[in-house]
This record gives C-alpha cells, sequence and structure tokens, in this order.
C-alpha cells in the first residue's frame, strides 16, 4: 500500500494554475525527491500534502488520512509526521535543548532528545542560544524539530540551502539513517546530486504536471542514453560519444598501446537530464 | 501508543515557554514592565494638584496607568509580537506539530497574565514608596480589581490575537498598533481627567475597552463621593461587566475565525 497517494491534484491562485492534475504514488520506507523549477508547482504540491493549503480538484492520502481534514483527527495525524520547512527563523532566544525539549512535548512518541540532538551533530551547541546558531547548525535544528516526534513520514523542503560541502555529506547521512530507521522521507530539492545521492525515486514536475517518475539513474533515458569518452590525443582533448563505450576504449587502447592519456568515460548527469527535460518542456 | 498530550496540557507548557522567551529579551521586559512606572514618576512629579478632595493626581494617574498597563501588555503585545512570528515562521511550524490552536491561544493568555501581575505589583509598589498612593481597605473594591484585570487582560488578549491579522508585516506591526493605543489612552482619561475631556472625546473613547477599564479602576482606588464627578454620576459597574463581555466576545470570535498562521 501507498503511503502516499494523490489523483488528479490541482490547485489555482486566480488565474494561475499552479497544479494542473498531479499523480503521485509513494511507498513506504522510500526516500522520493520532487524536482522542479520555481513555480513548477512544487511548493504547492508539497504544501497540500502538509495540510497547510487546500486543493481545488483530485483526491490526497496521507497515511491514510486526507490532509485537509481539521480537528482531533489531524492532531492525531500530525503526531505521526514531521515537516522541515524552508527558511525558519524563530525568534532565538531559547537554547538549542529547551526548544528540542519543548517541542518533544507536542507528541505522544517523541524520540530522546539527547539521541536527536546527538544525530543532527548540535551536541556542543545544545546550550547555546539559538541566535548564536550559524545557518547550518539552525537548518540541522529545523530537522531535529522534524524528527523528534519519531514521525513516519518526513516532509524535507531544501534541506541543505547554504550548507558547506562537509556539513552537506554529514546531513545526507543523517537522512540516510533516517531511511535505514524506516522513515518515508519526501525531499525537495535544488541540487540534482542531493536527489541523486539520497533519493530512491525522482518525479519532475513543470507547470504544473509531473513529466516523469523514475530513478535518478534511468531518468530521462540516462542508464541508456550514449556516453561520453575523451581522452588526449597529442596536444588536442578529443571526444568521442559512443553506444559501446567499453568496445571504443578497448579500441583505443590498443591504439595507444596500453594506457589512453587523461581518459574520461561518462554519461549525461542527472542535472544535464533534467535541465533537458524542462527546457524542453518550455518550449 | 501513549495519548498525545491535552490542549490544556500543552497550553501550560506553551505559557512557560513564552514567559521564558519574555523574560530574555530585555528591552520588552523593560519596556513591558518598567514603562508605566517611569510614566508614573514624570507625571507624578509634574501634576501635584488634588483634583477632588483627598484625591491627587497620582492616585488618579496609578487608577488609568493599571487599566492601560492591561491594554499594553495583552493587545499591544500581542498585535506586534504575533505578525513578528509570524514572518518569521514560528507560527507555521508550531501550526505543523500535532500542538492545537488553543495551546498557543492558552500559552499568549498565560504570558499576558503573568506579566500584567508583574507590572500592576510593579506600579503599586512604586505608587505607594514614592507617591502616597492609597489602597482601597474594602474587600468589595479588591474583589471589583480581581475581577477588573481577569476579564480586562482576557478581553486584551483576545484583542490582540484577532487584531494580530491586521499589520501585514512583523516590521510594520508596531507602526500600525501604537498608535491606536496611545490615542485611546488619550481619549480614555489615562493622561488627563476624562470629564475634562471634549464630549466627543468622549463618546468616542466610550466605545472601546480601555475607557471602562479606568474608569473601573478609578472605582476600585478614588473614594466612592468620586463617583458622583464621573460623566453618568456613577461607576456604571455592571455597564462595565457588560461591555468588556462584549468585547471579550469579538476578540473570541475572530481569534478563531480569521487567525493567520502563514504569511501567504
Amino acid at each position: 500500500m501507498s503511503l502516499i497517494e494523490v489523483k488528479g491534484l490541482k490547485k489555482s491562485y486566480g488565474d494561475v494554475h499552479a497544479v494542473r492534475g498531479v499523480d503521485l504514488e509513494i511507498a513506504p520506507g522510500e526516500i522520493f525527491s520532487l524536482l522542479g523549477p520555481n513555480g513548477a508547482g512544487k511548493t504547492t504540491t508539497v504544501e497540500i500534502l502538509e495540510g497547510f493549503r487546500t486543493r481545488d480538484a483530485g483526491s490526497v492520502s496521507v497515511l491514510g488520512f486526507d490532509p485537509q481534514t481539521r480537528g482531533h483527527e489531524s492532531r492525531i495525524w500530525r503526531n505521526r509526521i514531521g515537516i522541515v520547512l524552508q527558511n525558519s527563523a524563530d525568534a532565538g532566544d531559547l537554547t538549542v535543548l529547551e526548544t528540542i525539549n519543548h517541542f518533544s512535548g507536542y507528541y505522544s512518541n517523541p524520540r530522546n532528545v539527547e539521541e536527536v540532538v546527538h544525530s543532527v551533530g548540535l551536541i556542543e551547541k545544545q546550550d547555546a542560544l539559538i541566535r548564536n546558531l550559524s545557518g547550518g547548525q539552525r537548518r540541522r535544528l529545523d530537522v531535529a524539530l522534524g524528527i523528534i516526534g519519531s514521525p513516519e513520514l518526513l516532509f524535507l523542503d531544501e534541506p541543505t540551502t547554504g550548507f558547506d560541502p562537509e556539513a552537506r555529506r554529514a546531513f545526507w547521512a543523517l537522512i540516510q539513517q533516517l531511511r535505514t530507521d524506516g522513515t518515508t522521507i519526501l525531499l525537495t530539492t535544488h541540487y540534482l546530486d542531493e536527489a541523486e545521492a539520497l533519493a530512491d525515486r525522482v518525479a519532475v514536475i513543470n507547470k504544473g504536471v509531473i513529466i516523469e517518475v523514475s530513478t535518478p539513474a534511468e531518468l530521462g533515458g540516462r542508464a541508456t542514453s550514449q556516453a561520453t569518452v575523451q581522452w588526449r590525443d597529442g596536444d588536442a582533448i578529443k571526444s568521442e560519444k559512443s553506444d559501446n563505450p567499453t568496445a571504443f576504449v578497448a579500441h583505443l587502447s590498443s591504439t595507444f598501446g596500453g594506457e589512453v592519456p587523461e581518459l574520461i568515460v561518462s554519461r549525461p548527469s542527472l542535472e544535464d537530464i533534467y535541465l533537458e527535460m524542462i527546457g524542453g518542456a518550455h518550449e | 501508543m501513549n495519548k498525545i498530550p491535552s490542549a490544556l496540557q500543552l497550553g501550560i507548557r506553551r505559557g512557560t515557554l513564552e514567559i521564558k522567551q519574555f523574560m530574555r529579551q530585555r528591552e520588552s521586559v523593560v519596556f513591558t514592565l518598567l514603562f508605566p512606572v517611569i510614566l508614573l514618576a514624570i507625571f507624578g512629579s509634574v501634576f501635584k494638584d488634588t483634583i477632588a478632595p483627598g484625591v491627587t493626581f497620582s492616585q488618579y494617574f496609578v487608577a488609568g496607568m493599571i487599566a492601560s498597563g492591561l491594554v499594553n501588555t495583552g493587545f499591544q503585545a500581542l498585535a506586534i509580537m504575533i505578525p513578528v512570528e509570524r514572518d518569521f515562521g514560528t507560527l507555521k511550524r508550531l501550526r505543523g506539530t500535532p500542538m492545537p490552536a488553543s495551546s498557543y491561544f492558552i500559552g499568549k493568555t498565560i504570558l499576558v497574565l503573568v506579566s500584567t501581575v508583574i507590572q500592576i505589583l510593579l506600579l503599586l509598589g512604586f505608587g505607594l514608596l514614592f507617591f502616597g498612593l492609597n489602597l482601597p481597605s474594602d474587600p468589595a473594591k479588591w474583589f471589583t480589581f480581581a475581577w477588573l484585570v481577569v476579564l480586562g487582560s482576557a478581553c486584551s488578549t483576545a484583542l490582540g490575537i484577532a487584531f494580530s491579522i491586521v499589520p501585514k508585516s512583523g516590521r510594520g506591526a508596531s507602526a500600525v498598533v501604537s498608535p491606536i493605543v496611545i490615542i485611546l489612552q488619550f481619549f480614555s482619561g489615562v493622561f488627563f481627567v476624562f470629564t475634562q475631556l471634549p464630549s466627543w472625546m468622549q463618546q468616542v473613547a466610550a466605545i472601546f475597552p480601555l475607557k471602562w477599564l479606568t474608569q473601573g479602576m478609578r472605582s476600585v482606588f478614588l473614594p466612592d463621593t468620586f463617583a458622583g464627578q464621573e460623566v453618568a454620576k456613577s461607576w456604571e459597574t455592571e455597564k462595565t461587566l457588560v461591555i468588556l463581555l462584549v468585547w471579550l466576545a469579538i476578540g473570541i470570535f475572530f481569534s478563531v475565525r480569521k487567525f493567520k498562521w502563514d504569511r501567504a
């Protein structure tokens, strides 16, 4: 059974048709990434799933519940999900530990506070006021607040914006650990390498519709597309596209009598494929 | 699976947190808690006359300051603070948790009540020490005082939460809210003797709760003989109760129906 099931989702703001018929199915335990340019309907879709916005048409089920429902049922549902929003910047007059501790009180089965502080790497900063944290540390606090309720489903919106490369790697490891623990994750991100590193499946949304859903390796026919072989021949860098790169490299190798100078074999990156897809959709 | 905590439990939890946050913001502590005392010091030193036999201006002024303190710590503080929390994303984050809206409102109510009580104690203490303030000895007056504080601050809290949807941004909130409060203070007889104001001002003031709170506080702190010098020649206690209840209902209605968690 799907954890999230969306059929024919539509939402307009006046004359702007932000979401024009989105279908999605997300399975328990997977990291699913939603990719798309600004204004593609990404945020609207996710906010409808999070229960922040109402829809105009279609059906939505998240953990078997319609996010549009209000009242006590909705509290029980929110008890099972975690949300890490973009740009939250609370007034920083509380310490990291006080804040996480406070939020843990909202849930019926919170995770251990010290464990969460540890897992987001804020042990040394646990008694610091939030106002004194760096951008990356604040973001990790956001994640801590998203996971403190031991959610079955976690929404992550642009989680690593403003991270340095090292912090981003550490963050990825944290997300992978969450998946290992059984958390389903819906990730929206601008970073294609992030989607590639984390997501089991990605969906590309543009102009309010889903263009394709696939694994990162197979998106846009990436796995079967031509490889580019590049090498140095004297002073010149040469390259050639090939359906059979292995045979081509063997041929090169015999030509050079062993090592091929500065050999690179590459396939289009997820970013290349993605840009082509959304560029194509613009026409 | 444990049960999710009740709205009241979470409300008390929020209240504790709100007070902790409030106490850590020095500007807000000084401004909200000490400002009325500073005003009392200034007005008490400038106006030394008696306005009726045995009634000093300080005595009259303390009644007005306690009433307007209820408006400052509730209406004014919340109508400025909540749009800031909305801008920061604090409210949206809370909306995404199982904490219900009612807990958030209970938390704010606790914050207002606690800061109001501290403010009143400071004013009374300061008035007693330096401005010869007379405290009432009749228990009935203290009873009136108690319900005026509780109802007044409930009313002020509800209206502050309701009004928080008006300012478009956190940064502009103070510019929208503060003038309203200051004008009401002038119109409602906080800074001047109410009966000396032009009658149109008195009539405008009579629509709003602050006028009734100041009059109610005068009924507590001034001798009953002074009632004859009010506009209606009486303290109008029942009317005050009714008008405050009506405003409380209006505040609660708009808070529950129109509250915005998100800027968008």
